[in-house]
C-alpha cells in the first residue's frame, strides 16, 4: 500500500507533509490540488514529517491537502524516440503538451507508446547476458538504437526467448530472460532509472585518449578537449558563453548531442528549436536536429525541476554511451542549479556555506562531472560523455563557490573575459588563463602526434608562450610608451597580435570562419608560427605596426575564405609576397 | 476589489513585523489576498494553523486585535480593451478618476509560455537612436534594461523609444516613480497624442514600497491580454527595476531569510527571471517587449541587482555621459542586444554587422589611444586620428538626441571609416569595401 499524507505547512515551493507510513528521501510523491496533482520529492525527513519540494508553482495550495507517495525516485524514461525530442526538466515531452502556456500538474509521456518500431533481435536464446548488455537493434532514424538490458538487473540471465526481426511498440515484450533462480522476467524496448544515480553497467572507464574536435580554434588549437572529458566556461555576462555554446553544439563531432538549458532564457531554447533543424550537421550532411535532445528548464520555469534537468540530461547521455555513441552534454548554466540548491537549503533552515551556497555544493558538483567519461563496454564496444557545462559567476568575480567547485572537477577551463569582450574579441576565452589538462596526459600527446603531427603539443605550448611573451611587451609599451622601448618589444606585441586575430578570433556568425575542420588549423597554426619565428628588421614602430596589420588582414581575408580555394590561395600569395619584402 | 458576503472574521493577531502579520486560521491557501485592518496583504507561509501574511502597506499601527478577513483568491486584474489610456494603482484600482474596468477577472503572475510554443523573434524594432539601431538592434519579444546611474536621463530616453516604436499597446510598470517622473510619462503620452495605446500602473515614492512588488504582475497580466488574447504588439515599460529588488530584499529580510550577495534574497535571479521572462513572440503574432530600467550604483554593474539582470536580459543598454563629446551616449562597449543577429544583415542592410563591430573595435583603439595620452605618452598618428573619429562617432551616431533612419547611420560610419582611415586598417570584408567604401574628398 502507498504512504499517504497531509499538507500542514507550505512555505513557496517547500511544503511539509505529515505521513502514515514510511518514506523515502528522494521519493517522488504527488499532491492533491483539487484535482490537478503536483509532484514533488522529498528532501529532509522528520519523525512522520516529510519536507518535500514541489516542481510546480504551489499557489492555492493549503493545509491538510492530500498527499500519495509513489515509492520510487525521479526516473527517466528510456528507449527509442528520445533522439530529436524536447523535454522539460522531469522529461515531460513540451512538443505534445497542449495551449500555449504550461499548465500546472499536465505530465505528457517522454516517449511515444503506439509508434511502431523496425526490432532486430541481436542476442542469441541461451546466450549468458547481464545488466546493459545488447539484447536487439531499432533503427532510431540514423542512429542503430539498442534495446539493453535493464540497467536495474543485477547478476547474469539467461535469453529465454527473443523477438523475431518485426515491427513492435516500445511496451512490447521483445526477450523474456531467466535468472539465476528460475524465475523469467520480459523485457520490452523501454525502461526507466533514477536520474540522480549514474548508470555503471559497463566494463571499465580508461583515462581519455582521444580529443573531440569542434571547428573552435581556440579550444581545439589551444586547449583541446578529450572525448570522455569534461570542461566548463565561466564568464560574466555578455561574453558569449551561449554563442560558444551553440558552436559547439552545432560543430562538435559526437553522435549525440544533450543540451541541458538550466534556468537560462527561453529565447535561447527557441533559437535552437528554430535553427537546428535547418542547420547541416558538418561531419555527416544531416539535420542537426537528428542528433540533438533538448532538456528545457528555462528561467521561469519551476526552480526545483532546474536540479532535476541536468541529471534528466546526463542520464540519457549514459543511456546512449551504453550503446556505443559518442554523446556531448552542454549544460547551461550549472550556476543556476546552484542556486536553485541555495534556494531549497534557505527554506530549509541548513547552515548555509559560503555565499549562502549548501556546504556539500562542492561535492554534487564534482561527482556530477564524474558521470561523465569514456567507456569500454562489456562487448568490447567504447561509448563516451564528454561533458561541458557554463557558469556564471555573480559579477563575473570566479572567487565565488560555484566556480571554484567547478573547477576542482573539470579537467578543462574556458574562461571569457569581459576585457575580450568589451573590444569585441570573440570568442573571449581568454588564451593566458585558460587551461586544458589533457594537454599533460602523454596518451593525448601521443594522439595528436598521431593525428595531427609530429610534436604537435609543442607547437601549441610555443603559440601560448607567444601570447604570454606579447601581453608582456604590451605592459612595458603601456607603461614606458612606443619610443621608450625597444622595437623588439613591439614586434614582440604584433605577433601576438598576429595570433590572437588569425587564430583565436573566430567569427561565429561567418559561414565558413564560424568553424575550422583541424587540418586546416594546422595550416593556419603553421603559417602563424612560421611568421612569428621570423626576425624582422623594422625603422621604427609604425613600420612594424602598418607591417603586421597588413599581415593580420591578409590572413583575416583567408580565414574568410574557402580552405584552398582560389581565393583562399591569392590571399595565400599575397601574404607571401608581403613576407618575401623585408 | 470586493469582499465577499459572509467571510469569516479573524481578530487575533499572534505576531507583527514591520512588513508581515501571523495569525491562526484554517482552510487557507498560498498567495491567497486577505485585508488586515483595512490593507491589502497576501498569505507567504503557512505553519500548521498557523498564516503568515505579507502586508503591502507596511504594518505601522496595526494592533493585535486587527480584523482579518481572507479572500480565498490571489491578486487578479479585470482585463478587457477599456485597460487602454488608463492609469492604475499597484492594485489594479483606478487612480485616474474614471470608472472600474469591467471585464474578465485573471490572476496576476499566471504560468509561463511553453517554450516550445514560443517563436523566434524577427521583428525589427527601430528607435531611430544609432546607440541602439546600429549597435544594439532591438527586436520585438526581447527583453532589455537600461543600466543607467541614476542622475542619467534614463525615462526620458524610455518614453522616446516607446513612442518612436510601432506597437499597438504601451504599458508602463512605474515603481518608486517620484511624482514629477510619473507626471512627466503623463505628459509626454498626451503630448505625442498617444494616451488611447497607453496603459499605466504607478507605484510612487509616496506610496508603501512592498505594494511595488505587485506592479511588474499588474502590467503583465495586462500585457498578455492584449499580445495573447488580441494578438497585439505590446511594448512593456519597468522602470526602476533596482527599487523593485529593494522592496523583494525588505520582505525577504523580515522573513528571516538568510541573504546572499548585496543582502539580497538568494530567490532573486528567479524573482526576476519571472518578470522579464513574459518577454515573448507567441505563435499567432502577437508579442510582449520589455524595456526596463535598472538604476547603478556609480555604473557598478557586478552589484546583485545589474548583476543578475544581465544574466536574465537578452543584453543591456548602458547609458553614460561622454566627457569628450559632451552627450549622453549609449556605450557601445557594454551595452549588447543578444538579439541583434535576427535581424542584423537580414531585415537591415547586408553590411551591418561588420560596420558595426568595425565602427567599435576602432573606438575601442580610440579609448587605449586616451589612454597613452592619459599617461603622458607621445600619440602616434594611427591614435591621433582614433581620437578624431571617437569624437564624431559619439557625436554623430552614439549621443541620444540622434534621430536618423538605419540605412543613413551604416552610410555615415563608412564616412568616418574613409576620412580616417585605411581600408587595411578597418580589417572590413574586400567585397564590402568594394561595394561601400567612401573615399575622403
Amino acid at each position: 500500500m502507498k504512504t499517504t499524507g497531509k499538507v500542514t505547512g507550505i512555505i513557496s515551493n517547500l511544503v511539509t507533509v505529515e505521513v502514515d507510513g514510511p518514506v523515502a528521501q528522494n521519493e517522488i510523491c504527488f499532491i492533491d490540488l483539487n484535482g490537478t496533482q503536483l509532484m514533488a520529492e522529498v528532501i529532509k525527513v522528520g519523525g512522520n514529517t516529510a519536507s518535500v519540494q514541489v516542481y510546480e508553482s504551489t499557489r492555492g495550495l493549503k493545509a491538510g491537502n492530500k498527499v500519495e507517495f509513489q515509492g520510487y525516485m525521479l526516473e527517466a524514461t528510456l528507449g527509442p524516440g528520445l533522439l530529436s525530442s524536447n523535454f522539460d526538466g522531469l522529461q515531460n515531452n513540451l512538443s505534445t503538451m497542449t495551449g500555449v502556456f504550461l499548465k500546472r500538474g499536465e505530465y505528457t509521456p517522454a516517449l511515444d507508446t503506439d509508434k511502431l518500431w523496425s526490432f532486430k533481435p541481436l542476442a542469441e536464446v541461451g546466450q549468458q547476458v547481464v545488466a546493459a548488455d545488447w539484447l536487439g537493434e531499432v533503427q532510431e532514424g540514423w542512429l542503430p538504437h539498442k534495446i539493453m538490458v535493464p540497467f536495474a538487473f543485477e547478476g547474469t540471465y539467461t535469453v529465454k526467448t527473443i523477438a523475431k526481426a518485426g515491427d513492435y511498440k516500445i511496451t512490447d515484450t521483445v526477450a523474456v530472460l531467466t535468472n539465476a533462480d528460475g524465475d523469467d522476467v520480459d523485457v520490452t524496448m523501454v525502461q526507466r532509472w533514477p536520474v540522480k544515480v549514474a548508470i555503471g553497467s559497463y566494463a571499465d572507464k580508461p583515462r581519455p585518449f582521444k580529443i573531440m574536435e569542434t571547428g573552435v580554434r581556440c579550444i581545439d588549437t589551444l586547449n583541446p578537449i578529450a572525448e570522455g572529458g569534461t570542461g566548463f566556461i565561466p564568464g560574466p555576462f555578455g561574453c558569449g558563453k551561449t554563442v560558444l555554446q551553440h558552436a559547439l553544439a552545432e560543430q562538435a563531432d559526437a553522435d549525440v548531442i544533450i543540451m541541458a538549458a538550466c534556468g537560462e532564457r527561453a529565447n535561447e531554447v527557441v533559437e535552437i528549436f528554430t535553427e537546428f533543424p535547418e542547420l547541416k550537421d558538418k561531419h555527416t550532411g544531416r539535420s542537426l536536429m537528428e542528433r540533438t535532445i533538448i532538456i528545457c528548464n528555462t528561467s521561469n520555469m519551476p526552480v526545483a525541476a532546474r536540479e532535476a534537468s541536468v541529471y534528466t540530461a546526463m542520464t540519457l547521455g549514459e543511456y546512449y554511451r551504453a550503446m556505443g555513441m559518442k554523446v556531448l552534454l552542454l549544460a547551461d548554466s550549472t550556476s543556476r542549479w546552484a542556486q536553485a540548491l541555495r534556494e531549497m537549503s534557505n527554506r530549509l533552515e541548513e547552515l548555509p556555506g559560503q555565499d549562502g551556497f549548501p556546504v556539500d555544493l562542492s561535492s554534487v558538483i564534482s561527482s556530477f562531472y564524474a558521470r561523465a567519461g569514456f567507456v569500454r563496454l562489456n562487448n568490447g564496444a567504447t561509448g563516451s560523455i564528454t561533458f561541458i557545462g557554463t557558469v556564471s559567476p555573480a559579477g563575473g568575480n570566479l572567487k565565488e563557490p560555484v566556480t571554484e567547485s567547478t573547477k576542482k572537477a573539470a579537467r578543462c577551463f574556458y574562461g571569457l573575459s569581459q576585457n575580450r569582450a568589451d573590444k569585441k574579441r570573440y570568442p573571449a576565452v581568454d588564451p593566458v588563463d585558460s587551461y586544458s589538462k589533457y594537454l599533460e596526459y602523454p596518451e593525448i600527446v601521443e594522439y595528436l602526434d598521431e593525428k595531427i603531427e609530429k610534436g604537435w603539443v609543442d607547437k601549441v605550448v610555443k603559440t601560448k608562450y607567444i601570447i604570454r611573451r606579447g601581453k608582456d611587451a604590451y605592459e612595458q609599451i603601456n607603461i614606458l610608451g612606443d619610443d621608450g622601448v625597444p622595437i623588439s618589444y613591439h614586434e614582440q606585441y604584433w605577433k601576438s597580435e598576429l595570433v590572437d586575430f588569425v587564430i583565436l578570433q573566430q567569427d561565429a556568425f561567418d559561414d565558413i570562419d564560424s568553424s575550422t575542420p583541424i587540418e586546416r588549423q594546422q595550416f593556419m597554426l603553421n603559417l602563424i608560427l612560421e611568421i612569428c619565428d621570423r626576425q624582422f628588421k623594422f625603422d621604427n614602430f609604425e613600420q612594424c605596426n602598418t607591417y603586421f596589420k597588413e599581415l593580420i588582414n591578409i590572413c583575416r581575408q583567408m580565414n574568410y575564405s574557402e580552405f584552398k580555394s582560389e581565393q583562399f590561395n591569392k590571399y595565400y600569395e599575397q601574404l607571401r609576397k608581403e613576407l618575401s619584402y623585408e | 476589489m470586493s469582499e465577499k458576503a459572509f467571510q469569516r472574521i479573524y481578530t487575533h493577531l499572534t505576531a507583527i513585523t514591520k512588513a508581515t502579520v501571523t495569525l491562526e486560521a484554517d482552510g487557507i491557501s498560498t498567495d491567497e489576498l486577505a485585508l488586515v485592518a483595512g490593507r491589502l496583504a497576501q498569505v507567504v507561509k503557512i505553519k500548521g494553523r498557523s498564516v503568515t501574511l505579507q502586508v503591502f502597506g507596511g504594518t505601522e499601527d496595526i494592533p493585535t486585535n486587527a480584523e482579518v478577513t481572507f479572500w480565498g483568491e490571489p491578486p487578479a486584474l479585470n482585463v478587457s480593451d477599456d485597460l487602454a489610456g488608463r492609469f492604475f494603482n499597484a492594485y489594479g484600482e483606478p487612480i485616474d478618476g474614471g470608472p472600474a474596468v469591467e471585464g474578465e477577472k485573471r490572476q496576476i503572475g499566471g504560468p509561463s509560455v511553453n517554450p516550445y510554443k514560443r517563436r523566434q523573434p524577427s521583428q525589427l524594432i527601430p528607435t531611430g537612436i544609432a546607440g541602439i539601431d546600429l549597435n544594439n538592434t532591438l527586436v520585438s519579444g526581447q527583453k532589455i534594461p537600461f543600466f543607467a546611474d541614476p542622475d542619467q536621463p534614463y525615462n526620458q530616453v524610455m518614453s522616446m523609444v516607446a513612442l518612436r516604436a510601432d506597437v499597438d499597446k504601451i504599458i508602463l510598470g512605474g515603481m518608486g516613480l517620484t511624482n514629477d517622473d510619473y507626471l512627466f510619462f503623463k505628459n509626454e503620452f498626451e503630448r505625442a497624442g498617444a494616451l488611447h495605446k497607453i496603459i499605466s500602473f504607478v507605484n510612487t515614492t509616496d506610496q508603501p514600497p512592498v505594494e511595488r512588488l505587485l506592479i511588474p504582475d499588474m502590467a503583465l497580466t495586462a500585457a498578455e491580454y492584449f499580445a495573447v488574447d488580441k494578438n497585439e504588439k505590446v511594448l512593456v515599460l519597468l522602470t526602476d527595476m533596482t527599487l523593485y529588488a529593494d522592496a523583494l530584499s525588505i520582505v525577504s529580510n523580515r522573513m528571516d531569510q538568510i541573504p546572499s550577495k548585496d543582502s539580497m534574497p538568494g530567490s532573486l535571479y528567479s524573482d526576476l527571471a519571472k518578470i522579464y521572462e513574459k518577454a515573448v513572440q507567441l505563435p499567432a503574432g502577437g508579442s510582449i517587449t520589455i524595456i526596463a530600467v535598472t538604476t547603478l550604483n556609480d555604473g557598478d554593474i557586478t552589484h546583485a541587482i545589474p548583476d543578475n539582470t544581465g544574466y536574465i536580459t537578452e543584453g543591456q543598454l548602458f547609458l553614460r555621459s561622454d566627457p569628450d563629446s559632451g552627450k549622453v551616449i549609449v556605450d557601445p562597449f557594454r551595452s549588447l542586444s543578444r538579439l541583434k543577429q535576427l535581424v542584423q544583415n537580414k531585415v537591415t542592410r547586408e553590411d551591418h554587422s561588420a560596420v558595426m563591430n568595425t565602427s567599435v573595435r576602432l573606438y575601442a583603439d580610440a579609448a587605449n589611444a586616451k589612454t597613452k595620452l592619459e599617461n603622458g605618452f607621445d600619440l602616434n598618428d594611427y591614435d591621433v586620428r582614433c581620437l578624431n573619429y571617437a569624437k564624431e562617432y559619439a557625436t554623430r551616431l552614439l549621443a541620444i538626441d540622434v534621430n536618423i533612419s538605419i540605412d543613413e547611420m551604416l552610410d555615415t560610419a563608412w564616412e568616418l571609416f574613409g576620412k580616417y582611415f585605411t581600408k587595411a586598417e578597418t580589417g572590413l570584408k574586400d567585397k564590402l569595401i568594394e561595394k561601400y567604401w567612401k573615399e575622403n574628398k
